[in-house]
């Protein structure tokens, strides 16, 4: 174990604490500030107020982009819960001639600008699929966030499943269980929660995706992100941009909450 | 553990004579190396059958093949007569008891020994007493609800066993199972394994690397080196007539002995092995009994090793050869023989294993 002189843990706590000061004071104004009477940011805040909860909850476009955003994070997470754990499984199982390359294809992704991937979608829907009469829409949008979101499932499982026993496996069939029963029984307990904590950031990683909805999201329907990036020109509706940012927070940040939880309790078995 | 078969099962068993295994030109292939190489291997029922060998010898291999795990390349594997060769692990009649134990983790310790009678399709109730009489065989009622992570090493590999002796299969393939332990329990382990294995009557088939506990718990041992069985025997027969080099080598100490260092001791060239526990050490003056072979060295090293000690002799022409000692009678570690001690070494015509050329 590293030990540390009394100072220097001292100093390491204050730069700890300076940079969650900056990550999270920004946050902690906008959450207070939605609760704000003014209808314009302020500090300090003088009166609360729930009025601007009531207003955005009234709102038909801010419903439309919640309904939009859930639906398309669901999408999303579903195609990649899917093709994630599918693509692990096979570059877990297999050896073959460019394994690592589509390794590497799977997760880059994520690593690639949204600006990237956004263009790249959308001139392929618009040069490609639409010339050729299919009409993505919505559909497209939602293919989109899954590319990003694939990496999420992918890496959890194929991370569970590396560290997975083989014997397990072997045992089970040893002991007359078939393919079937032996997946059902042994494999899908040792990778669930990976499977879950994986889904959960899918989940999270593609609510509050920016840029690739921006280039893909077929036009007049907005996200609650996209929502709010146009309402921000607008001055006086801060208050109510606040209050859905609020909104978008805490559902991103619960499943990843959740998610830590789900890989935590794995790992101290 | 309680699962020896009545007399009337036994009778009643028409395979009662065949081989438990038969392996007939059993090759396997790992892209271009060759694991096992053209190997035939008979082993009867109810024996208990070792296969010792350094690793990467191949006996490993040997034993997935027969648990199903993988594929020879070309051979046969018949199981009490019948070709199993291609069957998959959930259709043959033979239970594994892994290295690393492969307890299933997410389930308590009784649902693991209720798991391959549930394959079984064998009722609730049924399978719950079935495992529960393993369990108290193997003195681990107690434990039954908990999780494999809570129990200690030697307690997991009890239930291993216990979880593949419960489906009574028809052999049972052990994986290095003492592997893990220390040496202690390994040895208490020794004694209950054979304890079980007499009283259930079943084949037990011992994949080991340690000479010493194949020769201890083994009817019979193979021999594996480089994929192939350098000799098939009982442990003394492995042990004083070793079949080629390696065996000798593998098995104990040896003197192994060719060339001028044989020619000059016994008049031929050929490959001996004398077991150092033959070789006597007398004063140097002392006379050879008729029908003895007699050597004159020095002391060149000495090694206590408790209950017995081994010295190191050097003879004329650079001769060297290993002797022991029981530490029976004389005290100390020395025995009254010293470093640089000019003395006699001494050995029977008869414990001159020659080691057929091949």
């Amino acid at each position: 174990m590293l030990r540390f002189s009394k100072a220097s843990k001292a100093g390491l706590i204050v730069i700890v604490g300076i940079v969650l000061l900056f990550m999270y004071a920004p946050l902690t104004v906008l959450i207070l500030n939605a609760f704000n009477e003014r209808q314009v940011s302020s500090w300090p805040i003088e009166e609360f107020s729930l009025k601007w909860w009531a207003i955005a909850f009234e709102s038909e476009p801010i419903r439309a982009a919640l309904l939009n955003s859930a639906t398309v994070a669901t999408g999303a997470m579903l195609i990649a819960m899917i093709l994630g754990s599918l693509v692990a499984f096979a570059l877990n199982r297999f050896d073959f001639f460019g394994k690592s390359t589509v390794n590497l294809l799977i997760v880059l992704p994520i690593a690639l600008p949204g600006v990237v991937t956004g263009v790249a979608f959308s001139n392929t829907y618009s040069n490609f699929l639409t010339p050729a009469g299919f009409q993505i829409g919505y559909f497209g949008m939602i293919v989109a966030h899954s590319t990003i979101c694939i990496v999420m499932v992918f890496n959890n499982v194929f991370a569970r499943l590396k560290r997975m026993n083989p014997s397990l496996q072997e045992a089970s069939m040893d002991l007359g269980q078939g393919l079937w029963g032996t997946f059902r029984l042994v494999t899908v307990p040792q990778f669930r929660t990976a499977f879950a904590a994986g889904a959960l950031l899918a989940f999270a990683l593609s609510f509050d995706e920016v840029v690739i909805t921006i280039f893909t999201a077929p036009p007049g329907v907005d996200t609650l992100p996209l929502w709010i990036l146009k309402e921000m020109a607008r001055p006086n509706q801060a208050s109510v941009v606040n209050v859905v940012a609020t909104v978008v927070i805490v559902l991103s940040f619960v499943p990843v909450y959740v998610s830590q939880r789900l890989s935590r309790t794995e790992n101290e078995k | 553990m309680k699962v020896s078969p009545s007399a009337e099962e036994i009778s009643a068993d028409k395979t009662a004579g065949v081989s438990a295994i038969s392996i007939t030109g059993l090759n396997k292939s790992f892209d271009k190396v060759q694991a096992v190489v053209d190997l035939n291997l008979e082993i009867s029922q109810g024996e208990f059958f070792s296969m010792l060998g350094p690793s990467g010898s191949g006996k490993t291999t040997v034993l997935r093949i027969l648990a199903g795990f993988e594929t020879a390349s070309s051979g046969k594997v018949l199981l009490e007569g019948t070709d199993v060769t291609d069957l998959a692990p959930f259709d043959r009649d033979v239970n594994t008891v892994f290295q690393d134990y492969a307890l299933f983790p997410h389930m308590s310790i009784q649902k693991n020994v209720e798991y391959g009678l549930k394959a079984r399709k064998i009722s609730k109730p049924k399978r719950a007493e079935l495992a529960s009489q393993a369990i108290d065989s193997v003195k681990l009622s107690h434990l039954a609800d908990r999780l494999p992570h809570q129990l200690s090493g030697g307690q997991r590999q009890r239930i291993a066993l216990a979880r593949a002796l419960v489906l009574r299969p028809k052999v049972l393939l052990l994986d290095e199972p003492l592997g893990a332990l220390d040496k202690q329990l390994r040895e208490e382990m020794q004694v209950e394994l054979k304890r079980i294995q007499r009283e259930a009557g079943i084949t037990f088939i011992f994949v080991t690397h340690d000479q010493e506990e194949a020769m201890r718990m083994s009817d019979r041992i193979a021999v594996f080196n480089a994929g192939r069985i350098e000799q098939i025997g009982t442990p003394a027969e492995v042990y004083e007539s070793p079949a080629t080099e390696f065996v000798a080598g593998f098995l104990g100490v040896s003197n192994l002995l060719s060339g001028e260092d044989a020619r000059q001791l016994l008049g031929s060239a050929d490959l001996v092995n004398i077991r150092p526990e033959r070789i006597k050490i007398l004063p140097e003056n002392s006379k050879p009994l008729a029908g003895e072979i007699s050597v004159r060295a020095t002391i060149v090293d000495i090694a206590y090793t408790g209950a017995n000690t081994l010295y190191t002799l050097e003879g004329p022409n650079g001769l060297r050869l290993v002797a022991t000692r029981l530490n029976q009678e004389m005290s100390g570690a020395s025995q009254g023989l010293d470093w640089s001690d000019k003395v006699l070494a001494t050995f029977r015509k008869e414990h001159v294993a020659k080691i057929p050329s091949k």
